[in-house]
Parts: C-alpha cells; sequence; structure tokens
C-alpha cells in the first residue's frame, strides 16, 4: 500500500496518542506499552485524526515549524507508522 | 525527551500501576507469582483507597495501569474502577483468567473505557486447563475470548509455560490464532511464589526449551502481520540474568491488596523491607522517599562480583527476589549470572531435576495448589523469618 497525498489516515483503534503532562510529549499507548514521541512525530500524530488528508497534515505541521519544508520527512514517518501498524487508511 | 522545569527530570517515575485489587482467585495455578503467604494478606483496600492511589500516581507520570489480583473480577467495585482510571488517562488493562467474565459485563467494561483485555488459559486442552487451574474453566475461558473480540478489544492471552503443558506449544499457538489473539505471550515459568514451591514439577527440561523455542519462532515468522508472539525463555538456563523490572524502583509500582507498596509483585518476601502502606503514605513519598524503593535502587547497593562488573548497568545485577532465595541475601549477584559463586549450584538443581524428569515415580508426585488451605499450611511450617 502506497501513501498519497490525498490519502486519509486514521489511528488504528487498538491505539490510542495522547498528551502526557508530566512526560511533557505525546505519547502512543497499546496494550502494557507506551511510546513517547518526539515533539515533531507528536505534531504529525496529533493530527493524524480520520479526516485530514495527508497534504493537509503537512500543511498544518509546516505551519508549527515556521514553514519549514516537512513534505519528505512527514512522509517517511508515516511510513513508518504505517508499517508499525499505528495508523491505518480511512 | 527534555522536560525543563519538571523537578521529576533526573528521576525515575512509576509508569506502571499494578493494582493487584485482591488474592482471592477461583482458580488455583501451581505456579501462581503471588506470596505464599497469600493468606495472611486481609483487609483489602476499598474503592475510595484505590481512587486516590490511582490519582497520586497519576500525578507521578503513571500511564499504564493493570487491574490484576488474585482475579480481579471478584471485585465488585471493578466497573467503578475502571472508570476512575479512565477519565484520569490511564491506559486500562485487566489481567485476568476469565472466570467471573459474562457477556454483560464485558459490555458494561467497555463503557466504562477499558483499553484491553489479558485472558491467561492454563492449557490448550480442556483436561490439562482445568487440572492445573484446579477448575473446570476451559470452555468458559474460550467463549469470553471469542467476546472479548467481538467487542473489539485488543486482546493478549497469556499461557504460562512450564513442563506439563511446553511441549504442546504448538496446540497452545493453534488455540491463540483460531481466537483471533493480537498479542500472545508464552511467559516460561518464574521461579518464586508457588512455582518455587512447586519447581520439581514445573521446571522444564533443555530438549523441551529448545523444541518450544522453534515452534514459537516458526509462528512468529508464520504470524508476523496479524499477532505478535512474545516467547520468554525461563533464565535459569542462561548465563546472564535480566533487568529485572526493569530495575529496582525505576518504572514499575505494585500495590498489594492490603495496600503495601512494593517495587516488585515478588517482593513482598524480601527480609529487610518496611512495606509501606498507600494508608498511611502518599504515592510521591512512597516512590521518591521510602527506604524500600531506594533499597536496591540504581547500582550502589551492589556487593561483589556486581560493584566492580563492567556489566552493572546492563542487568543491574538481576533478580533481588532470586538472589533472595537462591543465596539467602538480597544484596548478592542474582546466581543466573555465572559470575556469581552460586551459579554452579543453581545449575546443579536444574540438571537434577533435568535428570529425574520423565520418571513416572517422579512425574506423579502431586502438585502443591495454590488455595488459602494450602497458603495457611505453607505458613505455619515455615520458621518466622528473622528481619
Ligand atoms: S495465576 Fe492462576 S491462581 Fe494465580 S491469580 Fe492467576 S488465575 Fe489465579
Ligand atoms: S556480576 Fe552482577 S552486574 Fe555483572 S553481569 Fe553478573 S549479575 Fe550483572
Amino acid at each position: 500500500m502506497e501513501l498519497k497525498n490525498e490519502t486519509i489516515l486514521e489511528i488504528v483503534p487498538t491505539f490510542r496518542v495522547q498528551w502526557e503532562e508530566v512526560q511533557n510529549c505525546y505519547v502512543v499507548l497499546y496494550p502494557e506499552g507506551m511510546v513517547k514521541l518526539s515533539q515533531s512525530a507528536g505534531e504529525i500524530m496529533k493530527r493524524v485524526d480520520g479526516k485530514k488528508s495527508i497534504s493537509d497534515i503537512i500543511m498544518d505541521v509546516s505551519a508549527t515549524f515556521d514553514g519549514a519544508d516537512v513534505n519528505e520527512d512527514v512522509m517517511k514517518f508515516l511510513e513508518v507508522v504505517y508499517g508499525n501498524g499505528w495508523i491505518r487508511v480511512k | 525527551m527534555a522536560t525543563a522545569g519538571s523537578e521529576l527530570s533526573n528521576q525515575s517515575q512509576p509508569l506502571w500501576l499494578l493494582a493487584e485489587l485482591t488474592y482471592r482467585c477461583p482458580l488455583q495455578c501451581p505456579y501462581c507469582s503471588n506470596p505464599v503467604e497469600m493468606a495472611k494478606y486481609k483487609n483489602e483496600l476499598s474503592t475510595e483507597d484505590w481512587i486516590r492511589v490511582m490519582q497520586q500516581s497519576r500525578k507521578m507520570g503513571a500511564t499504564q495501569l493493570g487491574f490484576s489480583g488474585g482475579e480481579p473480577l471478584v471485585r465488585k467495585d471493578l466497573e467503578i474502577l475502571i472508570k476512575e482510571a479512565r477519565s484520569l488517562g490511564y491506559y486500562t488493562n485487566l489481567i485476568t483468567s476469565g472466570v467471573g467474565m459474562d457477556e454483560s459485563r464485558i459490555v458494561a467494561f467497555k463503557e466504562a473505557g477499558l483499553d484491553h483485555i489479558q485472558i491467561s488459559f492454563q492449557a490448550s486442552n480442556e483436561e490439562l486447563n482445568n487440572y492445573i487451574g484446579g477448575t473446570k474453566s476451559f470452555q468458559h475461558k474460550y467463549e469470553m475470548a471469542r467476546l472479548v473480540k467481538k467487542y473489539e478489544y485488543p486482546m493478549v492471552l497469556n499461557i504460562v509455560l512450564h513442563r506439563k503443558n511446553v511441549s504442546q506449544i504448538k496446540d497452545i499457538l493453534d488455540m491463540t490464532v483460531d481466537l483471533n489473539a493480537d498479542y500472545v505471550e508464552l511467559a516460561s515459568t518464574q521461579y518464586y511464589g508457588w512455582s518455587r514451591v512447586n519447581i520439581d514439577q514445573l521446571l522444564p527440561t533443555k530438549e523441551q526449551l529448545m523444541h518450544a523455542e522453534s515452534i514459537a519462532r516458526e509462528y512468529q515468522e508464520k504470524m508476523k502481520d496479524k499477532m505478535k508472539i512474545i516467547y520468554v525463555i525461563p533464565d535459569y538456563f542462561e548465563n546472564r540474568p535480566k533487568k529485572c523490572m526493569n530495575g529496582w524502583g525505576n518504572i514499575f509500582l505494585t500495590i498489594a491488596p492490603d495496600g503495601s507498596a512494593l517495587p516488585c509483585h515478588a517482593a513482598g518476601q524480601l527480609p529487610g523491607l518496611q512495606f509501606p502502606n498507600v494508608r498511611d503514605h502518599n504515592v510521591d513519598w512512597i516512590w521518591n522517599d521510602s527506604p524500600d524503593f531506594n533499597k536496591f535502587r540504581g547500582t550502589s547497593w551492589m556487593k561483589e562480583p556486581c560493584s566492580s562488573c563492567d556489566e552493572k548497568h546492563k542487568d543491574l545485577g538481576g533478580c533481588r527476589c532470586q538472589a533472595y532465595m537462591l543465596t539467602g541475601d538480597a544484596t548478592n549477584a542474582d546466581p543466573v549470572c555465572d559470575k556469581s559463586p552460586f551459579h554452579e549450584k543453581l545449575h546443579g538443581d536444574v540438571e537434577r531435576i533435568a535428570k529425574l524428569s520423565g520418571n513416572k515415580e517422579f512425574e506423579s508426585k502431586p502438585l502443591i495448589f495454590r488455595n488459602m488451605k494450602n497458603s495457611k499450611e505453607i505458613s505455619n511450617k515455615k520458621t518466622p523469618e528473622s528481619v
């Protein structure tokens, strides 16, 4: 499966993404486990909501990083977590 | 992750809260990791106590919460606790035998916000499952596992492996495939608690383990995209110990049914601990300041051969309970390590059991089942431990 700009993604329901105050970061939660996300990873994952397309996400993330070109980084990251089974195509 | 300005920044956090709600259980597994002296633990925490513990732990960074026991389903307030936990933001795990569950409770848990259910099986066939569990439970477990999937929970199936069931690993894995498990934990018995009492009957042979491992690998490959299989071999067969609980007082916080706080669910047997109770102290003090949680934190408590060992940060000297049980001193190296002077003795024991296993008379020695009657008997026989 190839991810394209217009693809709409959602979090697989057996995973949960949430902000953790004490850790000061976003985390991914699943049965008996947790992964802390880096700031940029958190910014991407929190936008995966079953509504936004990948290009929406890219635009949005770019805006939070002062208009930086994040195109490739976002795509790469999404491919990895797609492979992890955290997200799926809506 | 930078946690600038946070006073916790350099310190460990109790990420994992294990709530042992009760030691009551309809099953009687002879390898149960609950303390052999469990009959002494009366006076369970109230609903309010548990809610307070969950709130305090959450503030300190706890994210994963396991409801366990005993059998947590015995607690009538489980639905209330799940609801509270979920609203606090925990990822909530129910660790159960499935006995005491029915469809309406599965639905109620879902409404309360339960995230995940782990069901244990004792074996893949009715006869052995019911024998090991000491209860007629196999059919019921099977039905419950189906319902857990029907209501779209992620499901972990947990099977504790030992000499009586490890040869059936293929059937066990076929069962987990049939039940559509998302994760399968094939956990080798750890020899403390009841399994230490029954070690002669439970310790598998090296051949059995090698066979089991090859089958587990085969299924891991075959089921790669559908099911995650975790296979852990018992460390008695290794030369380096595990980093037990990922380090003492590092990420795990266990609360026993009576409210005693422990860095590990087996630590209740260690002499010299004071067992701070959540009825008397808040979780912050217990975690950061109590003598118990600092006792084996880091590496400064170590003796030789650990203290000068260049691998000490890797395994932190292994399991304190195992060190205590096998050497009489909890500050010794875990004898699984081949640098420990007790390592030979441990292997001698493993070999003694290996030689005898298969022998008819040896195999027919009865298992001591985990129940309150046996707990009382064993506790009474034991000479009081010097503290
Ligand atoms: S291991 Fe068996 S006896 Fe022990 S709590 Fe679990 S189900 Fe009950
Ligand atoms: S001597 Fe101690 S620290 Fe070194 S490897 Fe063995 S158990 Fe670990």
